[in-house]
């Protein structure tokens, strides 16, 4: 007789996603967990404009005061739920150096104009090479960088209301 | 009162639910040509229920008519402001109500199938009565257990909280009822699949009575998909059409399980072939539906759409899912085996060719639910990831790409085997416009891979769509072929629409100052003003832009920005100016220190395409069901078994040379 066993296939495939839908409901959603790179100096990079607009950036960049890093891209959702909190950190004397991943500098610019531009630089990361080089994995992703270039805190997903404080509190102790 | 008796509907609905449930088991117990006892109360309770639960959902669209402000949701959903057109869409605009439609028209579906499905034997019937009740039964206890859309306040508000301004909108009266009645219709077609199943009299009659069902259900997704797109398009104000976000995917996965299915389903009804493959598909159609209420009720996952999302629904959900999609697959998985296979088929073939698509079509809906799942499962490792376009678009056309090759050959193959080189005049045309196409547009300038891939197979695709008609009489073409033809075009158009809108779409955003021109494309636009206005429960600033083509009489556009007050928010509300061969899109944005006003405009060459697309796709179903239901009606008149297989072989568009023997 034939091994009907692929017929179980469908059933095997549905538990593994109920057990990961099950175990994801019962997760806090804000649980984060440190990159193993803070504390650590960011890897030497420089990369061109992602768009005409604003320059490039490179480690080089990040002297004399602490910056906020983000990670983002034109086609990620929760980085149009992000803007208007960078918009506030920006507000707030806080300059932040963008690096968009796997992006086009048209894409860029319409982003940018549609949701406004709290950037002071913007890196293109075509192959992620500096994005994974930095312990990040997704977009969006925040770090704050200090005066001397070292990773101080990474803020993983996109930045809600509730943590522009959080972020502001640390770019102060990152002082 | 009225809340009441809503609620009181619904638990009476609940108990019939269990009625039709256990009396529908019982037919299974039937002997061979009579009827359980205990069986005959199925039918009646399935009607009885799917009465109440409509009367429930009327009850509740008069409390949002009336804005009755001692009921919560009323209250938390609404205002007394607000148009009469919104009040009532107001009623599904929200988690319980959209829950209480959702069981509505699952119950009418299930009360429309006990009373005029004739053609089942008696215990398919019940047992697929039985599922579906089942099914019901877990969505009532969802409702009445967790979110009671009755529930009273102890003092009624003083007014009403309002309702998301983005969807006071014309398409959110049509596109969640219209594809919640196709997601739900699904779940008549799982029902069957599971009665069948149990009963094992998968053949192609019960197939006949599966198609309608499909059919229906995905014209209804079609619509819907095409209504919701549209809306997303304009009323977000982002120029896109379509996001990948994990809400549209969740509409997307159950229109390619059904597309897939209703392709199957009409093999096994014609040829009796693929019994076990149609099965499966009902399953995972339905499968898809809840799936995709899952994730969008319970906030898993991360989207721009808004939603009241709650863990303890979630849960609640993911236990129904569990109940029902582990409790499908399991039976499959113990009885698949014993339905045989059916009749066999060359790989070069029309039944290779449909099989070749539902792998193709299964293989894209594989990589919709891996980018959509992806972030929950890196998510359970802390890692929070973003799965978009880079990932979708590419990914998804390595399948596409070939399917739609297949699809303009498939339906010119003869049904069981079938010699490729009998059709080389089709084969060379249909190579010979994709690479012509695509050479002809590369001529004129440098475009992305994807677009101009999809611009040659668009061309050749609409011509494929007419093929199936070359020598043929034309008064003599049965209406389902018609329908075919027509959905095939259909696809070739919407096609065309992304295909042009990706490649030649031009964008120009700018500062411009009252009395300022900017050009785009072959359209001037001028800002002549920007003045505040007022609706009902807004107000806004509006733009009047004057467009004028290659210097002709200008037409006046005139977008908004509106500011909502309760709740406070603000859309914007593009302004479009439709061509035939486009449109223009406009959209106003903040006010620069110096007076200039931020405007975006696109030209988007043929975008209107896609949604036209979408409905030639449904309208040729529609065709389809029309031209299946007169061949039904001939065929009961009709006692010759072999006139009935005639015509449905023919109804699936017969090639232009006579079927060959057995």
């Amino acid at each position: 007789m034939r091994s009907r066993l692929f017929l179980w296939v469908p059933l095997a495939l549905f538990a593994f996603f109920a057990g990961l839908a099950g175990y994801m409901l019962t997760q806090d959603k804000d649980q984060f967990v440190e990159s193993t790179m803070i504390g650590q100096p960011l890897p030497q990079f420089a990369l061109d404009p992602a768009f005409g607009g604003l320059p490039g950036a490179s480690k080089a960049d990040f002297t004399g005061k602490p910056r906020l890093l983000n990670i983002w891209a034109s086609w990620c959702l929760p980085c149009i739920a992000e803007a208007p909190q960078l918009e506030a950190l920006k507000a707030q004397g806080v300059e932040i150096i963008g690096i968009a991943i796997r992006d086009r500098p048209e894409d860029v610019a319409n982003f940018l104009s549609r949701y406004g531009n709290p950037y002071t630089r913007i890196g293109s990361d075509r192959i992620s090479e500096v994005q994974l080089a930095i312990g990040s994995s997704g977009v969006p992703e925040t770090f704050v960088i200090d005066a001397k270039g070292v990773i101080r805190y990474q803020h993983i997903g996109d930045i809600r209301a509730d943590d522009v404080p959080v972020l502001l509190a640390e770019l102060e102790k990152a002082r | 009162m009225i809340a009441e008796i809503g609620l009181a509907a619904l638990w009476l609905a609940a108990a019939l639910a269990v009625l039709q449930m256990v009396s529908g088991a019982f037919a299974l117990k039937s002997a061979e040509g009579e009827v359980n006892p205990l069986a005959i109360y199925a039918r009646p309770a399935a009607v009885v229920q799917a009465f109440l639960a409509v009367l429930a959902f009327i009850l509740l669209l008069r409390a949002f008519a009336i804005t009755d402000l001692s009921i919560k949701l009323v209250a938390a959903n609404s205002h007394s402001m607000k148009p009469l057109l919104y009040k009532l869409t107001g009623t599904w605009g929200n988690h319980e109500g959209s829950m209480l439609l959702w069981v509505g028209v699952l119950a009418a579906s299930g009360g429309l199938l006990a009373a005029f499905e004739k053609r089942l034997p008696e215990r398919t019937m019940g047992a697929t009565l039985a599922v579906q009740g089942f099914v019901a039964l877990g969505f009532y206890a969802f409702l009445l257990l967790s979110s009671n859309p009755f529930e009273r306040l102890p003092v009624p508000a003083a007014e009403g909280t309002g309702l998301n301004p983005l969807l006071q909108d014309i398409g959110l009266a049509i596109h969640p009822p219209t594809l919640y009645a196709g997601y739900v219709g699904l779940s008549v077609a799982f029902s069957l699949a599971m009665g069948a199943l149990l009963t094992r009299e998968v053949n192609p009659s019960f197939a006949r009575v599966m198609r309608p069902w499909v059919l229906g259900a995905w014209v209804l997704l079609t619509l819907g998909i095409t209504a919701g797109s549209y809306w997303a398009y304009y009323e977000l104000g982002w120029g896109g059409w379509w996001f990948w976000d994990p809400v549209e995917n969740a509409s997307l996965m159950p229109w390619l399980a059904a597309t897939a299915l209703m392709h199957s389903v009409s093999v096994l009804a014609a040829r009796d072939a693929l019994r076990t493959w149609t099965i499966m598909l009902g399953v995972l159609a339905f499968s898809m539906s809840m799936l995709g209420t899952f994730l969008v009720r319970s906030g898993v996952l991360t989207s721009v759409h808004a939603f009241a999302v709650d863990p303890e629904r979630g849960a609640f959900i993911l236990g129904l899912l569990g109940l029902y999609i582990g409790g499908a697959f399991t039976i499959f998985a113990l009885r698949a085996g014993a339905v045989a296979e059916g009749k066999r088929f060359a790989v070069a073939s029309r039944e290779g060719a449909l099989v070749f698509n539902n792998v193709m079509l299964s293989a894209i809906l594989a990589i919709v639910l891996l980018g959509t799942l992806y972030p929950l499962l890196t998510e359970a490792f802390n890692v929070r990831v973003s799965v978009g376009p880079p990932y979708f678009n590419p990914a998804s056309a390595i399948f596409a790409v070939p399917m739609f090759l297949v699809m303009a050959v498939g339906p010119l193959l003869r049904w069981k085997s079938d010699k490729p080189a009998r059709l080389q005049f089709e084969l060379a045309l249909i190579a010979a416009l994709v690479i012509g196409v695509i050479a002809a547009v590369s001529f004129f300038g440098q475009f992305p891979l994807l677009p101009l891939l999809g611009l040659g197979l668009a061309a050749a695709l609409a011509v494929a769509a007419f093929l199936p008609l070359r020598g043929r009489n034309l008064k003599r073409v049965p209406v389902a072929t018609w329908g075919m033809v027509l959905a095939h075009f259909g696809v070739a158009v919407s096609l065309f629409g992304m295909a042009c809108e990706g490649a030649f779409s031009q964008e120009r955003l700018a500062a411009v100052a009252p009395g300022g021109t900017e050009q785009i494309g072959d359209f001037a636009v001028t800002l002549e003003r920007v003045t505040p206005v007022a609706g009902p429960n807004w107000t806004a600033i509006e733009a009047r832009l004057a467009v004028s083509e290659d210097g002709g009489e200008p037409v006046i556009l005139n977008p908004q920005a509106r500011s909502f007050w309760s709740p406070p928010m603000s859309t914007s509300e593009s302004a479009l100016l439709t061509k035939w061969d486009g449109q223009l899109y406009a959209v106003i944005g903040n006010q620069a220190e110096d007076g200039r006003w931020q405007i975006r405009i696109w030209w988007k060459p043929f975008v209107t395409f896609i949604w036209y697309g979408g409905l030639l796709i449904g309208l040729g179903g529609l065709l389809a069901i029309a031209g299946r239901v007169r061949v039904d009606v001939k065929r009961r008149s009709a006692t010759a078994k072999g006139a009935q297989r005639r015509a449905d072989i023919e109804a699936l568009g017969t090639p232009p040379t006579p079927i060959p023997a057995e």
